[in-house]
């Protein structure tokens, strides 16, 4: 009876670990309470109030634009240098070319952002662009960060058999073009959404990066939430992260039937 | 004879340093099916994928009917190819995967559609248009693949192990239906395969490679009753290979350094005596019983062992027993090498 009792036990333990903190902060969102760890009794007032925090709306809006246009460009960018590194076989300074975008994943982020104040300063210095920084500087940087984890997806995905269908495609009639739109581009569809996903909330979470590379008219969310925590913290803050969790759950929900589908799709092909 | 399909002359591949192909010649005849039979690294896959254009050889060239089609990209080659593994497009239904090949020559609508249709009902599959590859069988999976490339209508198909992915009891099922599909066509069929029991089987003439060399071709039953050299004696029939210095032999067909002594060509005497040449007495180091007849090896007096194979009604000896063997001289095939 105890050792069939030990493993819900664990998977309680565990589960209350990673949970509790967020379901704490959740909770604290809906305390009518000032004081953002005091329970008041439940109200939906920071909810209002946040609604009314047209800053705080600014900055998530700014967050979600930059999110989806870094998330894009890294998908496209990802994309193709994941392509090039399944598919082109042993090209010459393959090895290289991993290597830089597997560095990129481990670089500390303090470096790459100021890596990247670096070169925008001495662009801008250079070239006149960009003009300051702002939104755009932030997308830049998340993009590049971004690619690299799209690419390792991309990769993982078409390292598989599907060279293969491929030339079964060509051995068809079809040009390495038709063969590439009809075939390679639908079973990369999955992994370069599920890239884009992750690119996206990398860019919507970061605080690190962005801090280098915003102006003043970059303020994106997490730096604003930042910021406001030195100034000291309200319960708007609480709110702010039960809507993100919702969305982020969401976003996770959306990624695991997609994989699902795909894993559906392909699970009779075992070998 | 039937008129040449297929010609490769001096067809020669390398990767790196290896030789993946020698310079090799082959014809290949309308409607016929032709085995490439060998083991791993023979060159037979290599071939394959250079008749397909899925492979650019280094040297020689390709005529189909006459025309040069070395240079043509595969998209253009009236060749097909079914893959070992099938390589069903996932993302498809079965009748879309079969209409694929219709799609790209530009066949659509009802055409299209009667195509697909005639060829489900060729292999079987009638109804199981909408269905997901992985929604389907193995043997179903071979089908779908096989009619992807049959709705082509192509004179060659090329089968990469077309049996080789299948359970034991499925595989001489559709090695017939292969073969049958084979006539019905009348399509020229290349398979390559590692199983001999399936090329001897299937084809109506079978090459036999090792290390990108050709060996032997041709008829199943010349090639297995007249194996040109030790490689293929051992490898068709797991033949036993003597030479002639070693043995008492008395061959027809004397001067030959070695030659071919199938199992079942061997008479067994248990406790029986030898008496002059082309018999020899040792004792039964292994038995494996095969159903219709049992395997011995024995181990010769002399040094080294025969495999004898033994009909299921004769006397059988023990292990460790004492016999004696004896063959006809006209059993000795002489081998080049």
């Amino acid at each position: 009876m105890r050792r069939v009792r030990l493993v819900p036990c664990l998977l309680a333990a565990g589960l209350v670990f990673l949970w509790a903190p967020v379901l704490l902060l959740v909770g604290f969102a809906f305390s009518a309470d000032r004081i953002p760890f005091q329970w008041g009794g439940f109200s939906l007032r920071w909810f209002t109030t946040l609604a009314a925090n047209e800053r705080l709306i600014e900055a998530a809006w700014l967050s979600l634009r930059v999110a989806a246009g870094a998330a894009t460009l890294a998908t496209l960018i990802g994309g193709v240098a994941g392509f090039a590194l399944a598919r082109w076989g042993a090209f010459r300074g393959r090895a290289l070319f991993g290597a830089l975008i597997g560095a990129t994943l481990v670089l500390p982020e303090v470096v790459t952002g100021l890596a990247m104040l670096l070169l925008f300063v001495t662009l801008e210095a250079a070239i006149g662009w960009p003009a300051g920084r702002g939104a755009l500087t932030v997308l830049l940087a998340h993009a590049t960060l971004g690619a690299a984890y799209v690419a390792v997806v991309v990769q993982a995905r078409l390292a598989g058999n599907e060279r293969m269908l491929e030339e079964a495609a060509m051995d068809l009639g079809a040009g390495p073009a038709a063969a590439f739109r009809t075939i390679t581009l639908p079973l990369m569809a999955p992994a370069l959404a599920a890239g884009w996903l992750l690119a996206f909330t990398l860019s919507f979470d970061d605080l690190v990066i962005a801090s280098f590379v915003s102006g003043p008219a970059g303020t994106t969310l997490p730096v604003l939430v930042f910021s406001a925590l030195r100034l000291g913290l309200t319960p708007e803050i609480n709110a702010l992260g039960a809507i993100i969790l919702a969305l982020a759950a969401l976003c996770v929900g959306l990624a695991v039937l997609l994989m699902r589908a795909r894993w559906l799709e392909g699970g009779g092909e075992g070998g | 004879m039937a008129p040449l399909l297929l010609e490769v002359r001096g067809l020669s591949r390398r990767f790196g340093a290896a030789v993946a192909l020698a310079p090799l010649d082959l014809a290949i005849e309308a409607g016929e099916f032709f085995a490439l039979l060998g083991g791993s690294g023979s060159g037979k896959s290599t071939l394959l994928r250079l008749i397909a254009g899925l492979e650019a050889p280094d040297g020689g060239s390709l005529l189909l009917e006459g025309r040069d089609i070395t240079r043509d990209p595969p998209w253009a080659r009236p060749i097909h190819m079914m893959f070992q593994s099938y390589a069903l497009f996932p993302h498809m239904s079965v009748a879309e995967n079969i209409g694929y090949g219709l799609r790209r020559a530009g066949v659509r609508g009802a055409e299209q559609a009667r195509r697909i249709d005639e060829v489900l009902a060729l292999v079987r599959l009638k109804g199981f248009g909408a269905r997901r590859p992985h929604q389907i069988s193995g043997g179903q999976k071979q089908r779908v693949a096989l009619a992807r490339s049959l709705v082509m209508r192509p004179k060659l198909l090329l089968l990469d192990e077309p049996l080789a992915a299948l359970d034991a009891g499925l595989r001489e099922q559709t090695g017939f239906e292969l073969r049958a599909l084979q006539r019905a066509t009348g399509a020229a069929f290349v398979m390559v395969t590692h199983d001999q029991g399936e090329a001897l089987a299937l084809a109506d003439r079978i090459a036999v490679l090792e290390g990108g060399r050709l060996m032997q071709v041709g008829a199943p039953a010349d090639v297995y009753a007249r194996p040109a050299s030790a490689f293929v004696a051992r490898f068709l029939g797991a033949a036993n290979v003597v030479e002639a210095a070693h043995l008492s032999l008395s061959p027809a067909e004397p001067g030959a350094a070695a030659y071919a002594l199938r199992p079942e060509r061997i008479r067994l005497t248990p406790n029986g005596a030898t008496t002059g040449a082309n018999a020899i007495a040792g004792h039964v180091r292994d038995v494996a019983f095969r159903g219709d007849a049992t395997l011995f090896v024995v181990a010769l007096d002399g040094g080294g062992e025969l495999r004898v194979m033994v009909p299921a009604d004769d006397p059988m000896p023990i292990m460790g027993e004492r016999v004696a063997l004896a063959w006809d001289a006209d059993d000795l095939v002489p081998l080049a090498a």
